[in-house]
């Protein structure tokens, strides 16, 4: 009943015999090329709404960037599609998230199994304190692989285009890399358990620009295995590898600071030809 | 008045070059703290100095004959610490492996969120406390609460499991358990406190980490944080067994003091602390120079250990970078 052999969780299967008994129905109304489907109604941080309305649909194979002004909930939602929010004190998540044919936010659903077949690589680099070789391997050790080790931990190291670099120091340690190694190791680390969804937070922002084309280029290479939700400060960068984005901006209108998606279009007609007035203005510059 | 040297017009009275007695203050505040830094590294050397000359003749009489003989007779003039040195790191070890274990698991429950904050603070602070109660007060609770508590447990386990070698002779009074049990408690707020230390120098990010791979709570602290703080703890770990390693009056109290070397638990032993402590009071001039002897090789052990240690945690930067 495993989805893929890579990513099991013990738990799932115990609390829940999901994909067949809890969600049947839900995914017949999935549009076939969604591969996540992020219906946000609310977002709350203790008593604070964070973002509200929301709804973001996750493209199969395809990338889709999210925008907007700083403070508006583009991490909230990104870390709500793999529950990562779960361990902020006082987070609150109302609405849906589909995934393969359930709702993660089911009751019956462990968070731990939903992390595991939804990978994440975070704005700092975060390699563990391990060698470059058992930071790839964590996620495969952790899921039980019971394949070739050291042929899955290459494969991962080339799909995230650092293996020249470092096939000859995998015993090192994953923290003596640059840091666009180091965030290149975490992406290989991420798709080592070849999860179906991948999320980043502004993975470029603690690097280089040299550093940044590099991990571009391997985000569009990624997407045609992966499917990619990527968060970005920066405009030209949702051009460049995003083919779906998502426009988020605050509202102030009722006293708080609420974070909202405006609107979400493919790249190219989102820039070109935005419908909302917000969007215009914020891609014109007018307030960031 | 002080004039200005740089010559900059000061007619705002807003800065000031420093006056004459601030200089002097500071000058004689760095002249302060150079001094009391030679004053104690001098002293230390003096000590050492002082010591291996009074050992010099013994050492000289003896050698290293003294390292593995195992009799100590005043009257005879025979003396070997051997049984001292196995008792010093046998009980060493055993509250190390004890005292290392409560005090990891009590730096991973007080770090890792499973109290509120405040708690983990007041809980910190008193396991700190059990390192400002006296040595000579752990010996007396040792002696009359620990003893006849586990007596029947001790001889119990000697009744029925007596041919292991651990338990193959009958507590009678102080022994080896009692002793270590003790020195345990008494090392374990130094593990603790460091092994704390390097589990809350791991950046959250690293934690994040962990939980973004699918790692449960204990996955994370079992595969994520216990490697990353492990030079940390590895340094606690040579600290608190560098620190059981020189304790004196609690071991002298409850360890028996008899000089036989045995691997079972129950059986009176001694350590080169304890010897000295006992023995020096009515040393003649003779036997000084023996203890002193004795007294050069329990600073080597302290020493390298604690070295040993300092390398160590310098060297991780005491958990993760
Ligand atoms: N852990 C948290 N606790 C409380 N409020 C938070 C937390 N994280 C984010 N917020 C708030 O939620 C809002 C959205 O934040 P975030 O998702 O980080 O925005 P963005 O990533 O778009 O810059 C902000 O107002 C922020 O202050
Ligand atoms: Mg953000």
């Amino acid at each position: 009943m495993e989805a893929t052999p890579l990513s099991t969780s013990p738990t799932t299967q115990e609390t829940c015999n999901c994909e067949s008994v809890c969600f049947v129905g839900s995914e017949a109304t999935l549009p076939a090329d969604v591969a996540l489907d992020c219906q946000v109604e609310k977002i709350y941080y203790g008593d604070f709404l964070a973002v509200r309305d929301s709804y973001v649909p996750i493209h199969k194979n395809q990338i889709t960037g999210f925008i907007g002004p700083s403070g508006c909930g583009k991490s909230t939602v990104l870390k709500s599609i793999n529950r990562m929010n779960d361990l902020i004190r006082g987070f609150r998540f109302e609405g849906k998230v589909h995934f393969h044919g359930m709702d993660i936010y089911d009751k019956s659903v462990d968070p731990v199994s939903v992390r595991r077949n939804i990978g994440m690589v975070f704005q700092q680099p975060n390699p563990f304190a391990l060698s470059i070789y058992e930071n790839v391997a964590f996620g495969l050790r952790l899921n039980r692989f019971k394949g070739d080790m050291d042929e899955q931990v290459e494969k991962a190291l080339r799909g995230a285009a650092i293996w020249d670099e470092v096939k000859n120091k995998l015993k090192n340690n994953g923290l003596s890399l640059s840091g666009g190694q180091q965030q290149r190791l975490c992406i290989a680390r991420a798709i080592a358990t070849e999860p179906r969804v991948l999320l980043m937070d502004e993975p470029c922002s603690a690097l280089d620009p040299i550093a940044t084309r590099q991990i571009e280029e391997l985000m569009i290479q990624l997407k045609e295995k992966y499917t990619v939700a990527i968060v970005t400060h920066n405009m030209q960068q949702a051009v460049r590898v995003a083919d779906q984005t998502a426009f988020f901006a605050v509202d102030i209108s009722s006293g708080g600071r609420t974070g909202y998606l405006v609107e979400m279009a493919p790249t190219k007609e989102l820039f070109e030809n935005p419908q909302q007035k917000l969007t215009k203005e914020y891609l014109h510059g007018d307030f960031s | 008045m002080v004039t200005n040297p740089l010559g900059l017009d000061d007619s705002s009275g807003l800065t000031q070059p420093p006056s004459a007695g601030d200089i002097f203050v500071n000058k004689s505040f760095k002249a302060l703290t150079a001094f009391f830094t030679w004053a104690t590294i001098l002293l230390l050397a003096y000590i050492v100095f002082k010591i291996g000359s009074e050992a010099l003749p013994a050492v000289s009489k003896y050698g290293l004959e003294f390292l593995t003989s195992t009799t100590w007779d005043v009257n005879e003039g025979k003396f070997g610490i051997l049984p001292e040195i196995w008792g010093t790191l046998y009980s060493s070890l055993l509250a190390l492996g004890l005292g290392g274990f409560f005090g990891i698991a009590i730096a991973i429950f007080l770090t890792q969120d499973f109290l509120p904050y405040r708690v983990e603070m007041v809980l910190k602070n008193i396991i700190e406390l059990l390192a400002a109660i006296p040595s000579v007060v752990y010996g007396l609770w040792g002696i009359f609460v620990l003893i006849p508590l586990l007596r029947p447990m001790c001889n119990f386990l000697n009744t029925n499991f007596g041919g292991i070698p651990f338990f193959s002779t009958s507590l009678s009074g102080p022994g080896m358990f009692p002793a270590a049990l003790v020195l345990s408690i008494m090392i374990l707020p130094t593990v603790a406190a460091i092994s704390q230390d390097a589990f809350r120098a791991i950046p959250l990010k690293t934690k994040e980490a962990a939980f973004g791979m699918g790692t449960t709570r204990w996955e994370a602290i079992l595969r994520v944080m216990i490697p990353t703080a492990s030079g940390g703890i590895f340094g606690a770990l040579v600290l608190g067994f560098g620190r059981a390693l020189g304790e004196t009056m609690a071991l002298a109290m409850l360890i028996g003091n008899s000089n036989k070397i045995s691997l079972s638990l129950f059986a009176p032993g001694n350590t080169l602390a304890s010897l000295l402590a006992l023995n020096f009071p009515e040393a003649g001039n003779h036997e000084t120079s023996v203890l002193m002897y004795a007294a050069c090789i329990l600073l080597l052990i302290t020493l390298l250990v604690n070295i040993a240690g300092a390398f160590i945690i310098a060297k991780t930067g005491s958990g993760g970078k």
